[in-house]
């Protein structure tokens, strides 16, 4: 299975990955490696087998319903790259 | 050309947990900004999530409470996207394996007819943080208090045809939510926010129009509002000949309208997988059936027995079965004053109109239930009329004592006395011959009005308290 130049563009998009222009050419084509790798295991027939969620045999622990957790606010504050009033501050994101 | 919409609603409704879904951290409303969020909801390196054992059995409940499907063995997904507010690029929801399936919800609308509302799914996941954009030097502010509060997302089929219908949807379902206690269902702190899918077809139409999804919804009225808007929207751009957009809009109360959202995301496209960190979830029927034995009365239940066993109409049992402390309180004056209509009546009437005029909640009542049934009782027995009852009410209401206390410490007793009365009523004879004289000549129909006069002058005499019924039958006996 092949895959398009600007389909590559667009999953690094979402992914927030840069690819330099002059990358896009051999990512494009190594994508196209892996996802024949991908078409061999699609040839495996699977009927009657379970999806896997998980590859452990176990299944999941829950916790009580406690707070455990106190204010650490400074700790964490202390190695963010900029606050203000107790907020952590990011580019504005929207317009 | 007649369009008829068709409507679908998800809800996230916040569970009311002490703790997140997937970390110690609380869940306490209103704190100071980033007090309540860990390494776990910071997303720091190496952080996992342990699932919150009460989330899961709020959601179970909240399935057990629809009669749905439960999920035995539920799977956790990412949902992946970048926001700032949330800090791992994903969220945890559950895509394929939710936790509550296929069920049904019941809705009464206000003329007592009823529709079912298919529910496609109900599935846990987390809530992201919040963003704030103003004031931060052209940055955003970010606080992640929010993140990882416990989500449950309740979606429905499209079966809403009308604004009606999914509001009463919403109020409903708000108070089963109330009802099992799995929600705090506080509307104003964001317990419970609605996205609204609305597309339209010509009435008649079996097909799907191209729908518009506004998201974030946070009011009843809102959603009734922003339904109405978009109606009106679309069928301009299909009467137009134009085709509706699929898109994300908000809800602007201010202005009231919809308008696209700015597309953060080139488009949906949330690549959703298994989440790694979390093992797939088996709840075995014997957690299950302990669930079901603890559930409460329900709403409908509650609704259908006030009607029949205390003969109330569909729509008043509605009301009074509304939450549970409404319930609880109508129940509690019905039994003590042993007169479940009359009980109605001054819950609806007088103490709702005058909960909601002051903005409180029946919980913090001034006038308890004994004391609203000491009342009742003193109508019933004909100490006082209903008219003077309501200035006992206030009374009572601005906290000075108990029915009887007020009605002794005013003189209010209803004037009986045959005595009493029949001098009243000789002084007003007396003193009104014109129309004495009126009345005699008139004829039966024109009788029973002008009779009207005299007992409203015995009233006024009495400052309200004769025994209108004693006044009606003296007079009836003496204007001859």
């Amino acid at each position: 299975m092949a895959i398009e130049q600007d389909e590559i563009e667009k999953i690094a998009e979402l992914a927030r990955i840069r690819i330099a222009s002059q990358q896009i050419g051999e990512v494009t084509q190594r994508i196209t490696e892996i996802l024949g790798m991908v078409d061999q295991l699609q040839a495996v027939d699977t009927t009657n087998i379970e999806p896997m969620a998980n590859p452990l045999d176990a299944t999941q622990r829950l916790r009580v319903d406690e707070v455990s957790e106190g204010n650490q606010r400074e700790a964490f504050q202390a190695i963010a790259p900029a606050v203000e009033n107790g907020l952590y501050l990011v580019p504005k994101v929207i317009e | 050309m007649q369009w008829e919409s068709v409507i679908g609603l998800e809800v996230h409704l916040q569970l009311a947990t002490e703790s997140k879904i997937f970390s110690g951290s609380a869940t306490t409303f209103g704190a100071e900004p980033n007090t309540q969020a860990s390494a776990v909801d910071l997303a720091m390196p190496g952080m996992l999530p342990v699932l919150n054992e009460k989330a899961v059995r709020y959601a179970v409940l909240f399935g057990l409470g629809i009669g749905a499907e439960i999920g035995k063995r539920s799977v956790f997904d990412r949902k992946n996207y970048f926001y700032p507010d949330s800090p791992k690029g994903y969220q945890i929801s559950q895509f394929l394996d939710p936790i509550v399936g296929r069920g049904d919800f019941k809705i009464q609308l206000e003329d007592g007819s009823t529709r079912n509302i298919g529910i496609t799914r109900a599935h846990l996941e987390e809530d992201a943080g919040k963003s704030l954009h103003e004031d931060f030097h052209g940055q955003t502010g970010i606080d992640l208090n929010r993140a990882g509060t416990p989500l449950l997302e309740i979606v429905t089929e499209p079966d809403f045809r009308t604004a009606e219908e999914a509001v009463t949807y919403l109020k409903e379902l708000h108070s089963l939510v109330t009802y099992l206690g799995i929600s705090d269902g506080n509307m104003a702190e964001g317990s419970m926010r609605c996205d609204v899918n609305i597309s339209l077809r010509p009435v008649g139409s079996d097909t799907l129009g191209t729908r518009a999804e506004i998201k974030n919804v946070n009011s009843f009225r809102f959603v009734e509002k922003a339904i109405r808007y978009e109606f009106n929207r679309q069928a301009d751009i299909l009467d137009d000949g134009g085709t509706v957009a699929q898109e994300t809009r908000l809800y602007d109360a201010e202005r009231d309208e919809t308008r696209a959202m700015r597309s953060k995301e080139v488009a949906n496209d949330y690549r959703y997988f298994p989440e790694p960190d979390l093992l797939p979830v088996v709840i075995d029927d014997a957690y299950i059936e302990a669930l079901r034995g603890q559930l409460p009365e329900l709403p409908r239940q509650k609704r259908e027995r006030f009607a029949s066993e205390y003969d109330l109409s569909p729509y008043d049992a509605g009301v009074l079965s509304a939450t549970r402390a409404m319930a609880d309180f109508y129940e509690n004056v019905a039994s003590a004053c042993n007169n479940p209509k009359m009980a109605a009546n001054w819950v609806q009437v007088e103490l709702l109109g005058r909960l909601n005029r002051e903005d409180v909640e029946i919980s913090a009542s001034p006038v308890s239930p004994q004391a609203l049934s000491g009342l009742i009782k003193r109508i019933l027995d004909n100490s006082i009329s209903g008219k003077i009852a309501k200035q006992v009410f206030e009374a009572m209401w601005q906290g000075e004592g108990s029915a009887d206390e007020i009605i002794a410490a005013r003189g209010l007793k209803q004037v009986s006395d045959s005595g009493q009365l029949e001098s009243m009523v000789d002084e007003i004879i007396a003193t009104n011959t014109a129309q004495v004289e009126q009345y005699l000549a008139a004829d039966e129909v024109r009788r029973k009005k002008l009779l009207g006069f005299f007992v409203g002058q015995i009233m006024k005499l009495s400052k309200g308290q004769a025994n209108p019924q004693m006044v009606n039958k003296l007079l009836t006996e003496k204007l001859v």
